[in-house]
């Protein structure tokens, strides 16, 4: 039998690294995500079936047994798995075994995240993001959709000086690069 | 920068996550088919472009998805203030209240914030 060659799948920034003398870059481990959208009356079937409580307060996120679970919308979440199992999406699964009614998109391999960590971590994000990440603002577990220069992301603060910025793969390179910039910025002294 | 209070998100942010999406209240006609030509470029194409106070569709589009209404002045761009989608037209605030908005709001200017930027 001929020798069949096996794919392995490549992080979009697999092998980034960077940052600055106050900001440490790096590329995430590979994560479970959907996307999914629920009515008011369905959320708790749906987070008792993931397993994580779906936050409805604006700007908030909740995590449990390795998923975080972060408000988009009145009726938006974006939630991610980092349990790493591998192959599938126990979060469609999961999702579906709610009986509930919903709308989930598989996106684990539409975005993929940066984290920023250190003490120029919000400096270096706020280089291209418009929003007040003050600790008073934008709390741990504070999540929010915005804007990072010129590419939409999803950012949430995981510590006092470390984010995840979740972001589309085909704009990780440009959001990378931003966020080195920002670094640099971020460790000059005034 | 201006900032934009989203009634969805429930507070101010940046006019950078923000799309405009057209006048608001345009009711569609109750049965479009039988409105004469005129009357279906009325509703459809003609828009009152108003100087002054206007009430507005925004979007959040890069924020939380949601659709709202606004009612803005086009000559200052001063938001008056913000509802969400589906309620009825709002009344405007009285002078006091735009005056007391204008009060709390201060307009940045390049002076006062990037005045002392090395
Ligand atoms: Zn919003």
């Amino acid at each position: 039998m001929a020798d069949l060659g096996t794919a392995t799948r490549a992080l979009p920034l697999a092998g980034f690294h960077g940052g600055s003398s106050t900001v440490r870059l790096e590329a995430a481990p590979p994560a479970e995500r959907i996307s999914l959208r629920v009515r008011a009356e369905d959320v708790a079937a749906l987070s008792g079936a993931l397993g994580v409580d779906l936050p409805v307060k604006p700007k908030t996120s909740a995590s449990a047994n390795r998923r975080t679970a972060l408000w988009l919308g009145p009726d938006e979440w974006l939630v991610i798995d980092e349990s790493g199992t591998g192959v599938g999406n126990g979060l469609m699964q999961a999702a579906q075994n709610s009986g509930a009614l919903h709308s989930a998109a598989d996106v684990s391999h539409r975005n993929t995240a940066i984290l920023v960590s250190g003490t120029g971590a919000a400096k270096a994000i706020n280089a291209g993001c418009p929003q007040d990440l003050s600790l008073k603002e934008f709390p741990v577990g504070a999540c929010s959709r915005t804007i990072f220069g010129k590419v939409e992301i999803v950012l949430l603060r995981t510590a006092e000086d470390a984010f995840r910025v979740e972001v589309w793969r085909s704009f990780s390179d440009y959001a990378f690069g931003l966020l080195s910039e920002g670094a640099r910025d971020a460790a000059v002294k005034v | 920068m201006l900032l934009i209070h989203c009634p969805y998100c429930e507070e101010d942010r940046s006019e950078l996550e923000f799309r405009w999406a057209g006048e608001a209240h345009i009711a569609r006609p109750e049965n479009i088919a039988a409105i004469t030509d005129e009357e279906f470029a009325e509703y459809f194409f003609l828009r009152n472009n108003e100087k002054g106070l206007t009430y507005e569709r925004w979007r959040h589009i890069h924020g939380c998805g949601r659709f709202f209404n606004a009612a803005r002045d086009t000559v200052s761009d001063r938001f008056l203030m913000t509802y969400k989608a589906g309620l009825p037209k709002q009344p405007i605030p009285t002078a006091e209240e735009t005056a007391a908005i204008a009060e709390e709001k201060t307009v940045e200017t390049w002076e006062a914030t990037e005045g002392d930027a090395r």
